[in-house]
């Protein structure tokens, strides 16, 4: 079944070749379905592969050849794929939502011109995000890498004849690219180390490199991480993402692509398991940026933007359990993230659907009778991201929260503060969304209808998944198996978890009353005493102010590199380019104007004069010679 | 014989175009490209199968008493550089299907000229030769420029003339005084190119910078490297779009090439001297160029500013002087040859159906024609180096090689990966996409000629991505051989 792994990313480029060629022509339910079954088809190939790995625990990775790609002397790089348990698991998560996410979108996005274009982008994004995880060395990550970007800014700016939108694409690719170039550079500096790029090749010498060579390599790579996992100080695009169309958030800026960074350290562990001055960078930026997204989650009332932030606040927590050296558990919590994220964005967009484009939850309000399936849903994602006991994400936040404590208490205190504020932010969001009055216009109200079929199905199956997901991770002093670190075990060795169980447990009920402290005084305020979110900004406290425009740190942005840059390309391009280098060239062109029109004056035409000057020469020639 | 052939086609093909009358000379003109195109190919498939084929090389005396040979021959490195030009002239000429021009005749003999130029240029294994073909290349692209030019024409073609003109003397002089080096053993003075190599070489370190930085000037004005590139911008604006092509596509490969092949293996030790400071030019061209780029208005002009940081780079992977380096400046001269091919038809295509190539007059070309911006994004993505579009192949590779030279060099160099999409997204927004602009409605369907020309290229951005290795074979194994040679 392996050797089949080719097909994984095949049909989704069959599906979209074929999209991208005749979507035009074909009716909409044609084309949605050709794309769909495309991702069907290979998550069908990936549950097959997946089984054979159980089957065969004594193999633990197949690597599978297509065709030599780039080759320069000592350099080879084939396109070539690596099947293990790690990138098996990456391709059910994304087969398996993207192909829920397919479905959702044939409803979401009936109603729009762009039906077929939507759905080729859709199907390239699946398989460069395939690209990315299967390749078997970093050039091919980074084809994906770079590739995922693409469709990224293609999606964001998908509706490209609004100009904020079209802004938002072009800042997502940008920034990207600026984490891109710090891997490009990690990548070469392991080619120049290790003499390849292969996995294989340089996870088996990589202790033959000093610890520094460790360190820059995996700053580098982090450093492209940062971009893609929309880090501190990288982060600002994942926000304006939300531009695009909702299931594009689910499935890109939730559940898949920016989850990239988190595989991309777990696969190359070695290095960071070598330079504990990196890890402690990833740990450090990790919970910084969980943190800080959090607050300003705290204030946002647009609701996709909330779920934004909570995100850049999830991949902050992964990073930091990355930090701590909690690989396995990391990727358990992109596995529980990806269902109730997912869900939630997309419970966010049948919610959207139903009151006509409003994302504002002050207009929202009461909304449970007229959305239940959407209602009840949500609510259980919300559980789950809240860390509520029990629930999927209870099980993969802890087991971050407990490899932290012994990694450093006061990261695990930060990190801590950061699950209470998303069990707050979260329960904000569903009291104002779904209880109480109605807060829109009177049309709207009339209008409200829960979601059809195509989109409540994957609700329903994604809360399923964030509901039980946790199973598959339990913690061990429960007398279960941890299926999933041992799973990932061939990949990478977890640091086996010290802790006492009583020091676990005291943790965990830590963690679980206060979830449900500040559950209960999410209530209170929004919920009993109604408490709104101001309308007016002038009315806010200083620190409210602050954290509500995000820390001012677009404008930052804006203000230290976009306007220095356009500054400085205006300056060289009217000034030095022009005037100066130009100039001297021009300058150059007078000057020797200007002296042969002197020189020009002995042209006389004279041949009197001519002769005169000749003899004046050999006169002085003579008398030279007869000097010396 | 056949390298012969190479160079006397588009000659002759050059004096028939002479003497046809009226409009049927473009149509002749692309067949006779074509011709040569499968000539490069018959010569690409015999190379690949037997290399040291006699087919290959032509070497006969033409001025015995100077020892001045014409000798010609396709090694794996000269061999892509034909292939790119065999390939692109075609797509020039049919480019220029869309335009009527007066005396296409002499419009298209002058290209099929600079064709025979350029292939001699790629080709010439004598010093003399090589002169004599690198000024030959001037003659067309002058009238080219001068005549069938925009506004302004005559002073800036002078400029450009003259400032190409001036470098090249220096080139002679240098040539001249390595050749009066030669024969240091025999006694015999040679043009040819492994006689100058090693007179080059027996060079104290004094007398080897004067040569470098003579020949460096040519080299450096023709591509051309910051501060000698004033005369460009102009140059390419006002150009007629065919003229600006064989610049960007192909001419400048010139000054690439040459660097590679008539001064890297010449001067070792003033390389060594001096190979920092040719490199902080290259590399300071690459950031110079590329924010003078974002704040351009006129889009052909940006894509003249970007071209300059592109050679930055490639100049600076033949200056680190090792495989990677190497390898990555031809793959890509191939691929940026095809690019700029393909971004100045676009800017061609915006004057010709809204009038202006202003990006603040235009704007939502999408909603007029789809099909016209996935062609347009296809070939940006390619230069900036997407993955799997040819630029990748060669900017990876470059940057790589750089790397060795040193890792703040590429570092900076590597800066190129983000302003490329800063300069280039941003036009395309400003072009493509928001609320269609009044310049944009009429905005039709494409002319098939220009279709064809768009599509051939997204198709070579694309294959050449996917799949190099036909062309990255023979890079490979052209740069092994050529650091062998000079080691």
């Amino acid at each position: 079944m392996v050797k089949l792994i080719g097909l994984v990313p095949l049909f989704p480029l069959i599906g979209f070749l074929i999209n991208g060629f005749f979507g035009k022509k074909m009716s909409k339910g044609l084309s949605g379905a050709i794309a769909s079954i495309a991702i069907l088809a290979s998550f069908i190939v990936s549950l097959l592969v997946f089984f054979d790995l159980l089957e065969h625990p004594d193999t633990t990775s197949h690597v599978v050849s297509i065709f030599s790609w780039i080759n320069s002397d000592t350099l080879h790089i084939p396109f070539e794929f690596l099947v293990d348990h790690l990138s098996s698991l990456f391709l059910l998560i994304i087969t398996g939502i993207g192909f829920l996410i397919h479905i959702y979108s044939i409803g979401y996005m009936h109603e729009d011109e762009g039906f077929s274009r939507f759905f080729t982008y859709l199907n390239l994004f699946v398989f460069f995000m395939l690209l990315l995880v299967l390749g078997n060395n970093y050039l091919i990550m980074f084809v994906g890498w770079e590739g995922v970007g693409l469709c990224s800014y293609l999606l964001i700016g998908f509706w490209f004849k609004n100009t904020a939108y079209n802004n938002a694409a072009k800042k997502a690719f940008i920034m990207n690219r600026i984490g891109d170039l710090g891997f490009l550079l990690g990548i070469i500096l392991i080619f120049v180390t290790y003499g390849s790029i292969s996995y294989g090749d340089v996870f088996g010498v990589a202790r033959g490199a000093n610890e520094s060579t460790a360190t820059a390599i995996a700053l580098l790579l982090f450093i492209g991480a940062m971009g893609k996992s929309a880090q501190l100080p990288l982060y600002t695009w994942l926000p304006d993402a939300m531009a695009g169309p909702t299931p594009v958030s689910a499935l890109i800026h939730a559940a898949t692509m920016v989850t990239a960074g988190i595989y991309m350290v777990v696969r190359s562990n070695v290095f960071y398991i070598m330079s504990p001055a990196a890890s402690e960078v990833v740990a450090v930026v990790g919970v910084a940026t969980a943190l800080f997204a959090a607050t300003i989650g705290l204030f946002q009332n647009d609701i996709k933007k909330i779920l934004a932030y909570s995100t850049v606040s999830q991949l902050g927590l992964m990073f930091m359990g990355l930090g701590a050296g909690a690989y396995s558990s990391s990727v358990f919590h992109v596995m529980t993230h990806a269902f109730f994220k997912a869900l939630l964005f997309l419970g966010a967009g049948s919610v959207i659907h139903a009151m006509g484009g409003e994302q504002d939850i002050r207009r929202m309000g009461g909304l449970k009778k007229a959305l239940p399936v959407t209602f009840m849903t949500m609510f259980l994602g919300t559980l789950a991201i809240s860390g509520v006991f029990g629930f999927s994400g209870f099980f993969s936040k802890d087991e971050i929260l407990a490899h932290t404590y012994e990694y450093s208490p006061v990261i695990w205190f930060f990190g801590s503060v950061t699950s209470l504020l998303t069990a707050f932010y979260m329960f904000r969001l569903m009291f104002l969304t779904f209880w109480g009055g109605f807060r829109g216009t009177h049309e709207q109200e009339h209008h409200l209808h829960e979601s059809p079929k195509s989109m409540t199905f994957p609700l329903v199956v994604l809360a399923i998944l964030s509901v039980v997901g946790g199973l598959i991770g339990l913690p061990e002093f429960w007398g279960a198996k941890n299926w999933i670190g041992e799973f990932l075990e061939p990949v990478a060795t977890q640091p086996l978890n010290m802790l006492g169980h009583d020091q676990e447990i005291i943790l965990m009920s830590i963690a679980s009353v206060g979830a449900i402290v500040v559950i209960y005084f999410a209530y209170m305020v929004y919920r009993k005493n109604n408490v709104l979110p101001l309308e007016k900004e002038s009315d806010m406290k200083p620190f409210q102010k602050l954290v509500y425009n995000k820390y001012y740190v677009d404008e930052v942005y804006d203000f230290l590199i976009r306007k220095p840059l356009d500054f400085i390309s205006d300056i060289l391009s009217r000034y030095v380019d022009k005037k100066m280098v130009d100039g001297v060239v021009n300058g150059v062109g007078t000057a020797v104007d200007g002296l042969s029109s002197v020189v020009r004056l002995l042209q006389t035409g004279n041949i009197s004069f001519y002769i005169l000057s000749m003899v004046v020469g050999i006169i002085a020639i003579l008398f030279y010679t007869f000097i010396k | 014989m056949l390298t012969g052939l190479l160079i006397i086609v588009p000659l002759i093909a050059s004096l028939l175009l002479f003497l046809v009358k009226g409009n049927g000379s473009r149509n002749l003109a692309l067949g006779l490209s074509v011709v040569e195109f499968a000539l490069s190919i018959v010569a690409f498939m015999q190379l690949k199968h037997n290399p040291a084929s006699k087919e290959l090389v032509l070497n006969c005396t033409w001025v015995e008493s100077m020892g001045i040979h014409f000798a010609v021959g396709l090694d794996s490195l000269s061999m892509l550089l034909v292939l790119l030009t065999t390939f692109l002239v075609p797509l020039i000429i049919l480019s220029s299907f869309g335009t009527t021009y007066e005396r296409p005749n002499a419009f298209y003999g002058l290209i099929m000229l600079m064709q025979m130029a350029l292939v001699g240029v790629f080709t010439a294994n004598d010093g003399f030769l090589f002169y004599v073909f690198w000024e030959l290349a001037l003659i067309p692209i002058y009238f080219i420029c001068l005549l069938w030019g925009g506004e302004g024409r005559a002073r800036i073609t002078f400029k450009f003339f003259v400032y190409t003109l001036f470098g090249s003397l220096f080139m002679l002089v240098a040539l001249i005084y390595l050749y009066s080096h030669t024969g240091f053993d025999s006694g015999i003075k040679s043009w040819a190119i492994n006689d100058l190599y090693e007179a080059g070489r027996n060079m104290t370190l004094a007398q080897q910078s004067v040569v470098f930085w003579c020949i460096f000037l040519a080299f450096a004005i023709k591509m051309p490297l910051f501060p000698l590139h004033t005369w460009q911008p102009d140059t390419y604006v006002n150009a007629p779009t065919q003229g600006t092509m064989l610049l960007s596509g192909i001419m400048l490969k010139m000054g690439t090439f040459g660097l590679m092949k008539w001064l890297l293996p010449v001067t070792p030790l003033a390389i060594q001297e001096w190979g920092g400071v040719a490199m902080g030019m290259a590399v300071f061209g690459i950031l110079y160029a590329s924010c003078i780029a974002i704040v351009q208005k006129d889009y052909k002009r940006l894509i003249a500013y970007s071209s300059i940081a592109h050679v930055g780079l490639i100049a600076a992977g033949i200056l680190s002087a090792n495989q990677q380096g190497l390898q990555g400046a031809m793959m890509q001269m191939l691929a940026h040859g095809v690019n700029v091919v393909g971004l100045f038809l676009i800017a061609d295509i915006l004057v010709r159906h809204t009038g202006t190539r202003e990006i603040d007059r235009l704007g939502g070309i999408r909603s007029m024609n789809g099909n016209f911006a996935v062609l347009f994004l296809i070939i940006l993505l390619g230069s900036v180096a997407l993955p799997l579009t040819n630029g990748f192949v060669g900017e990876f590779l470059l940057i790589n090689g750089v790397y060795q030279y040193g890792a703040w060099v590429a570092a900076i160099a590597g800066l190129t990966v983000i302003l490329g999409a800063v300069y280039m997204l941003r036009s395309y927004q400003g072009i493509m996409l928001g609320e269609r602009k009044d310049s944009a409605v009429a905005f039709g369907p494409l002319a098939t000629s220009d279709k064809a020309v768009l599509i051939i290229v997204c198709m070579a951005v694309i294959a050449f991505g996917v799949y190099p290795k036909p062309l990255n074979d023979l890079a490979e194994s052209g740069v092994k051989e050529f650091l062998l040679n000079i080691k």
